[in-house]
C-alpha cells in the first residue's frame, strides 16, 4: 500500500536533517569507560613517556602506546597457523596450475587473504591534555596545607543570614513561617478546631437535654461568632511567610607558596641540571594545575643567590662557586618581604650536586634548622647525581652537603631528603614527595 | 548528447553546496533511482553530520544509538588516532539498515560526491537491504531504532542498578561470546524488535507481582522436593535436544545461575549481533549492488545533463579507487577488494544480458541475451546472498579478467601449491573456492555444545569441529572459556576434534569469579 505520503519521498521531496549542530563526542562516555578500564595501563604508559619528553612539554597530552593484552577482546576464531588454507589471490600473471611457491616467510599466508588473524600487539591513542594531566598528577598533593585565611573577594561562600520576607519557594522556611502563624493566630485569638468542636458538642448538649431556649441562644451565637472568626482569620496569612536569607561571605583559602632553590654551580654540568630542570618542571605543572592559590618563587645560585623568574630559572646559563647560604638568606629575604609566614603555607625544594664550599655548611644548617624549617610547612632536599657507572654498590661517600644535612634530620622536623641519578628516578622520586598520605586524625 | 544541455538543467555547478542543493540533488537521484530503475527502497532519513560525529558513529558499529562500553571506547580512539594522523580516510557516508533508512553524510563531500554517496546509500544499500532475502529473514528493519533505544535505557538502567562494574562483566562476557550468539538456520518465528521491550516489561512486571517473601520461609516439603526432582529430570530431558550451536541463546535460557537482568543482557548483545549478521553474509553483494547503481544514476545525471562534465569526471576519480583492485604482489594488497568484485561481477551480468557471447550462453543460458540487466540483477539481489551468488553468477570472464588463481597452503608441505588459475580446467575449481572464501559458516569455527551433566557436576561440553585442521587460537580460546565458565558458573570444556573423531586439543576452565 502506498500512501500519499510516501510517494512524497520517492518522487524526490525529502527532509534532510543538518546534524552538525549536535553535540558531537556522543563516544566520550564510552571513552572515558575505556580509559577507566586501561587506567593501570595507561597510568604506567604516561609516566613512561613523560620521561622521554622535553622539560618544556612536560603537560602537553599526546599520543601514547599501551600493550594491547589488558584490553584484548577476546573470541573464539580460527588459529592463523596450521592446517590447510585456500587463497584466492587476483592478479595472477605467470603462475600456472601445478606450479609451486616458497612459503612467504612468517606464516603470513600468501598475502594474507583473511582479514580475521589479524594480530595487535600494541595499541597507540591520543590523550587530551587533562586526561595526561589527570593521569600524570593522580593522587598528589602538597602535605600540611594547613594555614587558611580570607584573600579579598574571590572566593566566597553563601551563609544564613536571618529570614526575609519574600523569595523562592525553595528557600521557604517552613518553621519560622508556622511561628509567625501560631503567633499571630493567639494574638487574634483564632478559635482552635477544638473549641468549637466543645462548643458543638455543648450545642448538642443543651438541645437533646432540651435546655433553657435562651441558653441555647447564646451557645448558637457563640459558635456562629467563632465560626465567623475562623473565616476571617486565615491559618497562614501571608505576612507569616518567611524564607531563608544568605549571604555571600568570602570563604578563607590556603594560600601557599613554593620556593624553588637551585644550584647552577660550575660543578652542575648538563646532566645535573637537567635532572634538577625536569623536578622543578614537574613541581611547577603540578602546582599550576592543581592549587589556584600557590604562587612559585624561583631562586637560582652560584656563590650568590638571585630571585628570577621562571623562564630564566629553566633555561639561562651561568656558573660559578657554590655558596648554598646564600640561596637560604635570600629565601628568607623574599618571605620576611612578602610572605608573611602566619599567612602563608610555605614549602621549598632545594636541589643541589651536594657539592658545597666547606667553611658554609655550618651556616647553611644553622639558617635550615633555625630560621627556615620553623616557618616551612614542608622542606624537600633533592640530590643529584651521576650513574654509579664502576663504583661499587654503596661506595659512594655522600656529599659535603648530605651529611650536613643528615645531622638536623628528625622525624618531627618537616623535612625530605632524595638523590636522583637518572631521568627514570624523578618522577618516582616527586611522587613519593607529594602523594596523598592517609590523613591523620586530630592533626592540626 | 546532440543538444547541449542549458545551464540551468544542472542540480548544482562546483563543489559547495547547501541544503536547496541536497534537495535538488536528491530529487535529481530520484527521479532515475526509482523514476528509472525502478528501486524499492525504505523511505531515507539523510543527516549531515561532521567528522566528529563520523567518529561517533564508527565507534558504535555506525549505529545513531548503542549501549555504552569500554569496547566502543577503544575503537573510538583508535580510529581517531588512526585519522589525525592521516592514515585513514573517513567514509563518506554511513547507511543503516532501518526503517526509515538513516543515511549519514560527511559535511565535507563536495558536491558530487553527495550526489554519489545519496545514489550508492540511499538508493543502491537501501534497495538491497529492503529486498534482499537474508535480511529479510533475519532483521527487523521496522523495529531496530526502537530496540537499540531500548537496549541502551535497559543496560544504563542496570548500570544505575546493578553498578557498572557489574554489567561491565556481563558485557564483557557475552561480547567474547557474539559470534556464537547467532541461529545460522531460520526457525519458526519471524524477528519482531518491536515487541522485545513490551516482553521484557511484562516478564518482569509478572515476576513483581509473584514475588512474595513469605515464600522463603515455608520450609520445603519432601513430596514437593520429590516433584522437582521430576521436574528438573524432565528439564533435563528437554536439554537433551542438544547439540546447540547457538551459546549465547543456551546461556540465556539454561545457565543455572544467572540473574533476569543478566539473561536479559546476554539477550541484548545476541539479538543486536543477529542483526549484524546479514551485513557479513552479503557485504560483496551489497556493496556490488550499491556500486552498480551509484554508477548507473551518475552516468543518467550525465545523459539528462543534470550534472556537468567536471562533475562526472570527479566522480569517476573517486568511483575509481574505490573499484580499484591492486594484484596480490602490490604493496597495495589488502585482500579482495568488495566493491571491485561486486562491481565488476554486475557489470558483466549486465554484459552477458545486453550482449551475451558463446561461452556466456553455456554458462549462464537462463539470463544470458534476455535483454532485461535491470530485472535480472534486482531478482539475483532479492534471492541470493555472498558464497551462493559467487557460485552461481562468477563468470569465466571476470576470473579471466582479474586473474584469479587459487593457491593451496599446507601446513605439512614445504611449497605453496598453485591449485587453479583462470584457465578452462580452472574456472569451476576457483569459483568453488571463491564461494566457499565468502562462506561466513566456515569462516567461524564450527563450535556447540554438546553436553551437559545437570545430573552430576554441571559440566558443559562444548565440541569444535575441526575443518582442514585449522584449530582455534588458544590464548583466545581460554580467555573465552573462562568467560564462558564465569556465565555458566561450573565447570567447561571444549573438545576440539577432527572429523574422524580424533580429538586434537583440549581446553578446560572453571568460574573464577562467577555470575550470580
Amino acid at each position: 500500500m502506498v500512501h500519499a505520503r510516501e510517494a512524497g519521498w520517492l518522487r524526490g521531496t525529502v527532509h534532510i536533517i543538518d546534524r552538525r549542530r549536535d553535540a558531537s563526542g556522543k563516544s566520550l562516555g564510552n571513552r572515558q569507560r575505556f580509559i577507566r578500564r586501561a587506567r593501570a595501563l595507561v597510568r604506567h604508559a604516561v609516566r613512561e613517556a613523560s620521561k622521554d619528553r622535553k622539560v618544556t612539554d612536560a603537560g602537553k597530552g599526546g599520543e601514547i602506546t599501551v600493550p594491547s593484552g589488558g584490553i584484548h577482546e577476546p573470541s573464539l576464531r580460527r588459529s592463523s597457523k596450521g592446517g590447510i588454507r585456500e587463497y584466492l589471490l587476483p592478479g595472477n600473471k605467470q603462475y600456472t596450475e601445478g606450479d609451486t611457491i616458497e612459503r612467504p616467510p612468517s606464516g603470513g599466508g600468501a598475502g594474507g587473504a583473511s582479514a580475521d588473524g589479524e594480530g595487535e600487539d600494541e595499541f597507540r591513542f591520543v590523550l587530551s591534555d587533562d586526561e595526561f594531566i589527570d593521569l600524570f598528577l593522580e593522587d598528589l598533593e602538597l602535605p600540611d596545607l594547613a594555614k587558611r585565611q580570607v584573600m579579598g573577594e574571590e572566593k566566597t561562600q553563601p551563609r544564613r543570614a536571618g529570614y526575609k520576607s519574600s523569595g523562592a519557594p525553595s528557600q521557604l522556611s517552613v518553621p519560622r513561617t508556622m511561628r509567625n502563624s501560631l503567633s499571630r493566630r493567639l494574638a487574634l485569638k483564632r478559635p482552635k478546631p477544638d473549641e468549637i468542636a466543645a462548643l458543638e458538642g455543648r450545642l448538642k448538649e443543651l438541645e437533646e437535654a432540651g435546655a433553657d431556649e435562651d441558653e441555647i441562644l447564646a451557645v448558637r451565637a457563640e459558635l456562629e461568632r467563632q465560626g465567623l472568626r475562623a473565616r476571617a482569620i486565615p491559618f497562614i496569612d501571608p505576612v507569616d511567610v518567611r524564607y531563608r536569607r544568605y549571604e555571600m561571605v568570602p570563604k578563607p583559602v590556603a594560600q601557599a607558596v613554593m620556593f624553588c632553590l637551585m644550584d647552577v654551580s660550575g660543578s652542575m654540568d648538563e646532566h645535573l641540571k637537567d635532572l634538577a630542570k625536569r623536578f622543578y618542571s614537574l613541581l611547577y605543572l603540578f602546582l599550576s594545575r592543581r592549587y589556584r592559590y600557590v604562587e612559585v618563587v624561583f631562586i637560582r645560585h652560584t656563590h650568590e643567590a638571585q630571585e628570577v623568574d621562571e623562564d630564566t630559572f629553566f633555561h639561562s646559563r651561568e656558573t660559578g662557586g657554590t655558596v648554598v647560604s646564600t640561596a637560604l638568606e635570600e629565601m628568607i629575604r623574599v618571605v620576611s618581604d612578602r610572605f608573611p609566614p602566619a599567612n602563608w603555607n610555605i614549602y621549598a625544594a632545594q636541589a643541589s650536586d651536594g657539592d658545597n664550599l666547606p667553611i658554609d655548611n655550618e651556616k647553611a644548617v644553622t639558617l635550615l634548622r633555625n630560621v627556615i624549617l620553623p616557618m616551612c610547612q614542608h622542606y624537600a632536599y633533592i640530590e643529584v647525581g651521576r650513574e654509579p657507572e664502576e663504583r661499587r654498590r654503596g661506595g659512594e661517600p655522600p656529599s659535603t652537603l648530605w651529611r650536613a644535612y643528615d645531622l638536623i634530620q628528625s622525624p618531627d622536623l618537616p623535612m625530605a631528603m632524595r638523590k636522583v641519578r637518572d631521568r627514570r628516578d624523578i618522577y618516582p622520586v616527586f611522587r613519593e614527595l607529594f602523594e596523598r598520605k592517609p590523613t591523620v586524625a586530630g592533626v592540626a | 548528447m546532440k543538444n547541449k544541455p542549458a545551464k540551468n538543467k544542472l542540480l548544482f555547478e562546483g563543489a559547495d553546496w547547501d541544503f536547496d542543493t541536497l534537495n535538488r540533488i536528491y530529487e535529481g537521484v530520484a527521479a532515475i533511482g526509482h523514476g528509472e530503475l525502478k528501486l524499492d527502497i525504505y523511505r531515507p532519513r539523510i543527516e549531515v553530520i561532521t567528522t566528529e560525529q563520523m567518529l561517533d558513529a564508527y565507534a558504535s558499529t555506525g549505529m545513531p544509538l548503542f549501549y555504552r562500553h569500554w569496547s566502543f571506547g577503544k575503537q573510538f580512539v583508535r580510529n581517531e588516532a588512526l585519522y589525525r594522523k592521516g592514515w585513514q580516510g573517513l567514509a563518506y557516508e554511513i547507511v543503516i539498515n532501518s526503517n526509515p533508512c538513516v543515511v549519514y553524510l560527511l559535511e565535507e563531500n563536495t558536491a558530487t560526491m553527495q550526489a554519489l554517496v545519496l545514489a550508492h546509500a540511499a538508493f543502491g544499500h537501501n534497495h538491497f537491504f529492503k529486498n534482499n532475502y537474508v535480511f529479510k529473514q533475519w532483521t527487523d528493519a521496522d523495529g531496530i531504532l526502537d530496540y537499540l533505544a531500548f537496549a541502551k535505557n535497559y543496560i544504563a538502567h542496570c548500570e544505575d542498578r546493578y553498578g557498572a562494574a557489574e554489567v561491565e562483566r556481563v558485557l564483557d562476557a557475552a561480547h567474547a561470546l557474539q559470534n556464537q550468539g547467532i541461529h545460522r538456520y531460520p526457525g519458526k518465528k519471524t524477528i519482531d524488535l518491536r515487541s522485545e521491550e513490551k516482553r521484557e516489561r511484562q516478564r518482569r512486571e509478572h515476576g513483581e507481582r509473584l514475588f512474595n517473601d513469605l515464600w522463603r520461609t515455608v520450609p520445603e516439603q519432601t513430596k514437593k522436593a520429590k516433584k522437582r526432582i521430576d521436574q528438573e529430570r524432565e528439564r533435563r530431558r528437554a536439554l537433551l535436544g542438544l547439540p546447540e550451536e547457538n551459546i549465547l541463546y543456551f546461556l540465556e535460557k539454561t545457565a543455572p545461575r544467572l540473574r533476569p537482568w543478566q539473561r536479559e543482557v546476554i539477550r541484548i548483545v545476541r539479538l543486536i549481533a543477529q542483526y549484524f549478521y546479514p551485513q557479513r553474509q552479503t557485504k560483496m553483494m551489497n556493496e556490488g549492488c550499491a556500486t552498480y547503481t551509484h554508477y548507473q544514476i551518475m552516468q543518467r545525471l550525465l545523459e539528462k545533463g543534470q550534472i556537468g562534465e567536471g562533475s562526472f569526471m570527479e566522480f569517476l576519480h573517486s568511483h575509481t579507487n574505490v573499484v580499484a583492485q591492486p594484484g596480490f604482489d602490490d604493496r597495495r594488497y589488502y585482500g579482495l577488494n568488495p566493491y571491485a568484485l561486486g562491481f565488476a561481477m554486475m557489470k558483466d551480468i549486465e554484459r552477458i544480458c545486453l550482449k551475451p557471447e558463446a561461452e556466456d550462453r553455456q554458462w549462464f543460458p537462463d539470463i544470458a541475451g534476455n535483454k532485461d540487466p535491470m530485472e535480472t540483477l534486482k531478482d539475483i539481489w532479492a534471492n541470493y546472498r555472498d558464497e551462493s551468488f559467487v557460485s552461481q553468477f562468477l563468470s569465466p570472464n571476470i576470473i579471466r579478467k582479474l586473474g584469479l588463481f587459487l593457491v593451496v597452503d599446507d601446513h605439512r608441505e614445504s611449497e605453496l601449491a598453485v591449485d587453479a588459475i583462470h584457465n578452462e580446467r580452472g574456472y569451476t575449481k576457483v569459483r568453488r573456492a571463491l564461494a566457499r572464501n565468502y562462506d561466513v559458516s566456515r569462516a567461524d569455527p564450527d563450535i556447540q555444545i554438546v553436553d551437559v551433566n545437570l545430573d552430576g557436576d554441571r559440566r558443559l561440553e562444548l565440541r569444535h569441529q575441526v575443518v582442514d585442521g585449522v584449530t582455534l587460537d588458544e590464548d583466545d580460546a581460554e580467555r573465552v572459556l573462562q568467560h564462558l565458565a564465569n556465565l555458566w558458573g561450573y565447570e567447561v570444556y571444549l573438545v576440539e576434534s577432527n572429523p574422524e573423531g580424533e580429538t586434537t586439543t583440549k581446553h578446560h576452565a572453571e568460574p573464577v569469579h562467577p555470575f550470580m
